[in-house]
């Protein structure tokens, strides 16, 4: 099969259907997700296609859902599950940490968890409260979890099958603000590995490193610096946990200076963890301190603020012109 | 002090014919009658005449009465029909043995060999006699006092210990035996074995699922969203509450102001009270669940009204919440006595029998203790493994730190 442009998604579409196509243990659940085809419509017909026992209708409780996925899990079954918002998922916040996160390890690696569970997450739309929320660094803090998030629609396409073929419980965040993004999408392209940082665009001068809706913000920025004659290197993580430090390592090895961005609240973040790190790995090589660019500690504002809290263009340049200052 | 037989009761009952009974009901335990008077004194909203949480009430299932005589029960006489005497001698030898490896646990946490123990002394009726219900292929859900259940399902006991000295956090295949791993955050498994019991129904198999509780964890959303799911998707589980009337310190009238078991018609399935010191019954009772289940009648609410003898774990300390008197009245009411008055009486066990039983249980004991002792601490890169299925990075590189921290010892002839 040839490329093709769509929506991210779309491409997530195609995913869980190529996915529930293959393999009969796959199933979907979720509030919404069947006739409606979830409030995003990433599930859009997968009902009509595949069935009510397959693309399920659940109950509005989302402990009740992850709890469910556990349980089918156990006799075998491969459930994608998905919470309509970031902030609803923490009804379920429970069963995931204290249940999901641990069960292989407890049965001495005699069973197995492969279970999806599905977030659509950040800001940028304009939503109410409990709508917008980043709250990735909080998953990626339990050890149990794997925590990716795709910034474009191939991404999205290849990372879903690959959580679902994953053994581990995955937390897939999707950035919601760029669902309808279009990008070329390769179903037969062997894509890399699902933890893989990629090099977004090279660059000389600074790193940035970003993922999910933050990965464009930083394109763009570097596109904006090149103006002025800097060279951008703009590094999507794709996976918060594990972190991929070995190429933000090489990254920062070449460019000697790092900034993350995303748009979670900056403190003890994913940023402050690659920071951390980096310092320990890089300390010779660089020229300046790492630097973040987040939300701040304050609930998500109301959707008036949100362009004032989110990391826009403006935010990061800032972030690299201080860092090539020192 | 005694439980009122019932006659034959019909699962699903109305509240509205309890009502005329109600005023007829047992007098239940002393503290427990006084309760029943203060916080349901005023009626619980909604049912009138329902009653009391704390008493047992007109519904409760019996099939031996506390002097271990056998009561006639039109509905579940059919499900034991077919015991055998043999099969009676077996259900008193699992709850005889069950109480010794419990004491035996109790004694060893006394002794530090065990950083914890959750008793289930007076439980073991229930807990056997619903175990026993259970086929080979149904898979089992506990919570962490089920070692009753674990025993009807063929789990080594000392497998159970291992949590509990703190050398793994689980340590079995629930596989081996279809007996899931105990858990702590209380009512979790309800919606595990929810779960499974949706995926054994797309499965198109006839097994079923049972899933452990009590009356605490009644009170947890979890349960309530089990009753949810269970039902809209009509899954072949059962869920068998032991109201075992304590929560650490809490009575179950702070859990609920109605039977716990009347909570399953709000959800659209069959809840059951069963005297859960009676194993007969509780093997009847649950043997008739399990097959509603089988057969796509999907899930029933067993509610086994019974009492823990000891403190919630050995961290806990009942004098300060309960009187003597109260325990006192239960242990008229004692599993494993009623069964061996009835097995007496009728002449199904001997002499012989209850002599030959005590050896076994003395060995049973011995053997928890030698293996318990002999029980070797985990290898140090344990904490590393099985995190992950598939690997990950961030383990990787910190057992490589950890590594090369121990081989720092090593180098300086300290380290193993």
């Amino acid at each position: 099969m040839a490329a093709e442009k769509m929506a991210l998604a779309k491409a997530i579409n195609e995913s869980l259907r190529t996915a529930l196509d293959a393999d009969p243990k796959v199933l979907i659940m979720g509030e919404d997700v069947g006739k409606l085809g979830g409030v995003f419509r990433v599930t859009d017909g997968l009902q009509k296609d595949f069935g009510e026992d397959r693309v399920i209708d659940t109950p509005l409780a989302e402990s009740g859902i992850v709890g469910t996925a556990i349980g089918l899990a156990l006799r075998g079954y491969r459930p994608v599950v998905e919470i309509q918002f970031d902030g609803f998922v923490f009804p379920a916040y429970d069963q995931i940490v204290t249940q999901l996160a641990k069960m292989h390890a407890r049965a001495l690696g005699k069973i197995k968890l492969p279970v999806v569970i599905r977030i659509p997450y950040g800001g940028g739309i304009g939503a109410v409260e409990h709508h917008s929320e980043s709250p990735e660094a909080l998953f990626a803090h339990v050890a149990g979890l794997k925590v990716v998030s795709p910034s474009n629609a191939s991404d999205a396409y290849w990372m879903m099958q690959q959580a679902i073929q994953s053994d581990d419980p995955v937390i897939f965040f999707e950035p919601k603000r760029r669902y309808w993004d279009k990008g070329e999408v390769t179903t037969d392209a062997i894509p890399g590995p699902l933890h893989k940082a990629v090099v977004a665009r090279e660059g000389s001068d600074l790193t940035l490193a970003a993922y999910g809706p933050m990965v464009k913000v930083c394109l763009e920025a570097a596109a904006a610096a090149q103006e002025e004659g800097k060279s951008i290197e703009v590094l999507d993580l794709r996976s918060m946990s594990p972190i991929d430090f070995d190429s933000v390592q090489a990254s920062v090895e070449k460019t000697r200076r790092l900034v993350v961005v995303h748009e979670a609240p900056v403190f003890l973040g994913t940023g402050a963890e690659i920071a951390a790190r980096i310092t320990e790995r890089c300390f010779y090589h660089l020229e300046a301190p790492v630097l973040r660019v987040g939300g701040y500690h304050a609930p998500y504002p109301p959707a008036r603020l949100e362009e004032e809290y989110l990391p826009g263009l403006d935010r990061v340049l800032d972030a690299v012109d201080r860092s090539l200052a020192y | 002090m005694t439980v009122e037989s019932t006659a034959a009761r019909k699962p699903r009952r109305s509240a509205g014919t309890t009502a005329a009974k109600s005023g007829a009901s047992t007098t239940g335990t002393k503290s427990a009658a006084s309760k029943r008077t203060s916080a349901a004194g005023k009626k619980s909203p909604g049912v009138p005449g329902a009653p009391g949480a704390s008493g047992p009430g007109p519904e409760l299932v019996q099939l031996l009465t506390p002097e271990g005589e056998r009561v006639k029960d039109a509905t579940y006489d059919p499900y034991v029909a077919d015991i055998t005497p043999e099969d009676l001698r077996g259900l008193y030898r699992d709850m005889v043995l069950t109480r010794r490896f419990d004491a035996e646990a109790t004694s060893l946490q006394r002794q530090g060999e065990l950083g914890l123990w959750a008793s289930l002394l007076g439980q073991e009726a229930a807990q056997i006699g619903s175990g026993r219900a259970t086929r080979e292929d149904d898979y089992v859900f506990p919570t962490y006092r089920e070692h009753g259940v674990a025993w009807c399902r063929g789990v080594d006991p000392t497998n159970l210990l291992g949590m509990f000295r703190g050398v793994n956090n689980g340590g079995w295949d629930p596989n081996s035996n279809n007996f899931h791993l105990y858990t702590i955050v209380i009512g979790s498994q309800t919606l595990h074995a929810t779960g499974y019991a949706m995926g054994v129904a797309k499965d198109g198999a006839d097994s079923a699922v049972i899933a452990y509780f009590g009356d605490g964890a009644s009170s947890q959303g979890d349960v309530a969203e089990s009753f949810t799911f269970s039902a809209v998707y009509n899954a072949p589980v059962v869920f068998f509450c032991q109201n075992n009337q304590w929560a650490i310190s809490e009575p179950t009238e702070k859990q609920t102001r109605v039977p716990l078991y009347q909570r399953a018609q709000g959800y659209g399935f069959p809840g059951v009270r069963v005297d859960g010191n009676d194993v007969l019954a509780c093997l009847a009772v649950t043997k008739w669940a399990l097959e509603r289940a089988r057969r796509g009648e999907g899930p029933t609410l067993v509610e086994a009204y019974t009492y823990r003898m000891g403190a919630h774990t050995t961290s806990d300390d009942p004098t300060k919440y309960r009187a003597d008197e109260e325990r006192e009245s239960w242990e008229a009411k004692d599993p494993i006595l009623r069964l061996r008055a009835y097995l007496e009486a009728s002449n199904h066990a001997d002499e012989g029998f209850f002599a030959e039983l005590e050896a076994e249980s003395e060995a049973l004991g011995k053997r928890v203790r030698e293996v318990v002792r002999a029980m070797p601490d985990p290898d140090r890169f344990a904490i590393f493994e099985n995190v992950y299925a598939d690997g990950h990075a961030l383990v990787d590189e910190e057992r490589a730190q950890f590594a090369a921290y121990q081989a720092s010892f090593a180098d300086e002839g300290e380290g193993k």
